[in-house]
């Protein structure tokens, strides 16, 4: 009889129950899976890594949450008196003050979400050199961490569409799948950037100039009804300018804006995608680099 | 059979060395090369690569470690022992080799991990218990254990930034110790806080060995090694020296001190200062230059630090101090130019600063030194734990006599009488 192929095979295929799980450490070459499944079970530092950011950063601020607010809104006034009443930028008809600052929102937390992703990894790099976690952690924690100030920011606008009379619609309830857009956006350029960034320290001075750029090609301060007709879905290669459009859509009742929302989602997923596998392939010489 | 919780085979890591300007690589420079890459791949077509600056600082290691074991893992400053532990906790990946680990590994490379100044010490012991590896509800479990082994109930509420350093350590060890994984790997966190903190992690550790969990244990502390760990991993320039009872391993060790005879300095990134003087190798001699094997108790002794000034010029109003601490990190005695009141007026350019010390006052054992040396009142290189020096047994007070290992401090030449 074969019995000791039967023992092994006990052996390898029915581990006893307290068996710990074994991990094996060798070198990897070119891409690796994404091990999505490693972050799940990290999901707690996660949270903490998230709750850490946010706590610091309105420790030893004066004002504190306003910050969150004093940003976006002082943009919109500035917008207001220079594109709205002097350059007299249309606006769809609706007011412009609300107009500007409904993009501006969820622009501000892409803004901020994006260079804190982009530098999350250097600045941690105490803990990269110290400890294993699966490090897409840190730059997942960085854009979380923006959404609070979002959600301080949107209060203001609830109290501007009162004042301006606007009651929202069903539409207003697509509105997470919009900021979920700008997050996984954020997310997907701070993948690249925060990942090359440990290797090319260039990165870090280029992310203003991004924004800025960026800030430019998304209809924040005017609308994409500028675009000609035709050319309005390859608008959508900004991903940006479907949230903003996407958001004063679902609040501010505009014409649906389908296929430049179909275009960003394509761009999106397919950035955050690739990514995901370039900060994992990245990844294991992260504390070699840093 | 019993089980084999660590097995490393073959383990390598290579690193790339070369000036901080190769580390970070501008885009630009990047682009450039991926441009030029395939003309030069065609060249060098059929031919073996060009040998790059590389080191290996692991090489070709391989052991097991049964489960419930405790192993200290030993060897000088660069022999490897921390990129061992590095590539165990999964915080870089080997070159070649393997390792596979059954269980739950948690690392102590460093306490306080992730501490955040800005937080409270019970913020912290939640963010730095996560990044340890902790469930949430484990940290709530023994969240009281951690604050009363660390004697901080008072500062609990304050931001660690006010702490004094003596109750940071505290805290993170605290957490750190309460962290139950079945596989544990330290570095020299022991290193830290006071004597009597000292005194508590230690039998903190000896508790954790006697739970039968797994434990690897970096250390420069030989009397906490051979405590703590039956076995041991001698590294020597990363390659395994031995891998044997630690007395055995220990006893290699002391030996490779003595063929060793000076200290290279030059690799240590570590230090701090000006860089208007860099140190760049120590040895200790007899009274007549030439290096000894071993020093011994009670015999005279000098320390030779070689040194090369910034761009070759020769500094004024120069001071400079060695100092000697025990297995347990207390301070011993130290020997200041400055105090003894022998400043260099001027060194030239490179040479070599020696302290003679009269009948060495130390007992048999290990110690650690650090160096400094300050230029115009500001410091221009100073080296902590520099290296370390094995004392050998010497008849200091010429009885052939020594007090014995329990009553040894510093050894004083003294004298009795009656009247």
């Amino acid at each position: 009889m074969n019995t000791t192929v039967d023992d092994q095979q006990t052996g390898t295929v029915i581990p006893p129950v307290h068996e710990a799980p074994t991990i094996l450490i060798r070198p990897s070459r070119g891409w690796v899976a994404l091990n999505l499944r490693d972050l799940w079970n990290y999901r707690e530092l996660l949270y903490f890594l998230t709750w850490r950011d946010i706590k610091v950063r309105y420790k030893q601020t004066v004002l504190g949450a306003a910050w969150a607010v004093l940003q976006p809104f002082f943009t919109m006034v500035v917008f207001s008196v220079f594109f709205g009443q002097l350059a007299k930028v249309p606006s769809d008809g609706i007011p412009y003050p609300i107009f500007s600052y409904c993009a501006l929102l969820p622009w501000s937390y892409f803004a901020g979400a994006l260079d804190r992703a982009s530098n999350s990894l250097v600045g941690s790099s105490h803990l990269i050199t110290k400890v294993y976690f699966p490090r897409l952690a840190i730059p997942i924690s960085a854009v979380m961490a923006g959404l609070v100030d979002f959600g301080i920011a949107f209060v203001v606008l609830l109290g501007m569409m009162i004042y301006y009379g606007f009651t929202p619609t069903t539409a207003a309830l697509t509105l997470p799948l919009f900021l979920s857009l700008a997050v996984a956006t954020a997310l997907a350029v701070g993948l690249w950037l925060s990942a090359l960034n440990v290797q090319y320290r260039d990165v870090r001075y280029t992310i203003p100039f991004l924004t800025q750029f960026w800030l430019f090609a998304t209809p924040v301060a005017y609308s994409s009804s500028l675009v000609p007709e035709r050319w309005r879905a390859w608008y959508g290669l900004n991903p940006m300018a479907g949230v903003v459009e996407g958001f004063r859509w679902a609040l501010l009742g505009k014409e649906p804006p389908a296929s430049l929302l179909a275009v960003s989602t394509v761009v999106v997923v397919l950035l955050l995608i690739g990514g995901l596998y370039y900060f994992r392939r990245m990844e294991k010489t992260f504390a070699d680099l840093i | 059979m019993t089980d084999i919780a660590v097995r490393v085979e073959n383990l390598s890591k290579q690193y790339r060395i070369g000036g901080a300007q190769a580390r970070y690589k501008t885009m630009r420079e990047t682009l450039m090369d991926m441009a030029a890459a395939p003309a030069r791949r065609l060249r060098r077509l059929g031919r073996p690569a060009p040998p790059e600056e590389t080191i290996w600082a692991l090489e070709d290691v391989s052991f097991e470690v049964e489960q419930g074991e405790v192993v200290g893992i030993i060897g000088r400053n660069g022999a490897g022992k921390t990129t061992l532990l590095r590539i165990l906790s999964r915080i870089t990946e080997p070159t070649e080799g393997y390792a596979k680990i059954k269980g739950r590994v948690g690392s102590l490379l460093e306490v306080g991990t992730g501490f955040h100044p800005e937080l409270t010490g019970r913020e912290n012991i939640y963010l730095n218990g996560a990044i340890l590896g902790m469930k949430r509800a484990e940290i709530e479990r023994k969240f009281d254990e951690i604050v009363a082994f660390s004697e901080i109930e008072k500062f609990l509420d304050t931001p660690v930034k006010r702490y004094s350093s003596g109750m940071y350590v505290r805290l993170a060890f605290s957490v750190a110790a309460h962290l139950e994984p079945e596989i544990l790997l330290v570095d020299e966190v022991l290193a830290v806080g006071d004597a009597a903190f000292q005194k508590k992690c230690l039998g903190k550790m000896g508790d954790v060995a006697s739970e039968g969990r797994t434990v690897l244990f970096v250390s420069h502390n030989m009397a906490a090694i051979s405590a703590l760990c039956p076995r041991s991993v001698l590294l020597e320039e990363g390659q395994l020296a031995c891998y044997d009872d630690t007395q055995e391993a220990l006893e290699k060790y002391l030996n490779l001190g003595a063929v060793l005879q000076r200290i290279p300095l030059i690799e240590r990134k570590d230090r701090r200062g000006s860089g208007r003087i860099t140190l760049m190798d120590v040895s200790f001699t007899d009274p007549q230059g030439t290096p000894t094997p071993t020093i011994r108790s009670g015999q005279d002794t000098r320390a030779c630090i070689s040194y090369v000034c910034k761009d070759g010029v020769p500094l004024r109003n120069v001071v400079v101090s060695i100092a000697f601490d025990d297995y347990l990190g207390r301070h011993l005695f130290s020997c200041p130019s400055r105090i003894s009141g022998e400043p260099f007026d001027e060194v030239p350019p490179s040479g070599r600063m020696i302290c003679a010390i009269p009948r060495l006052p130390l007992p048999p054992g290990t110690y650690t030194f650090h160096l400094f040396c300050g230029v115009n009142n500001e410091t221009g290189d100073w080296i902590r734990h520099a290296g370390q020096v094995s004392v050998a047994e010497g008849d200091f007070f010429g009885t052939g006599r020594l007090p014995e290992a329990s009553r040894r401090g510093l050894l004083v030449p003294h004298h009795w009488d009656v009247e």
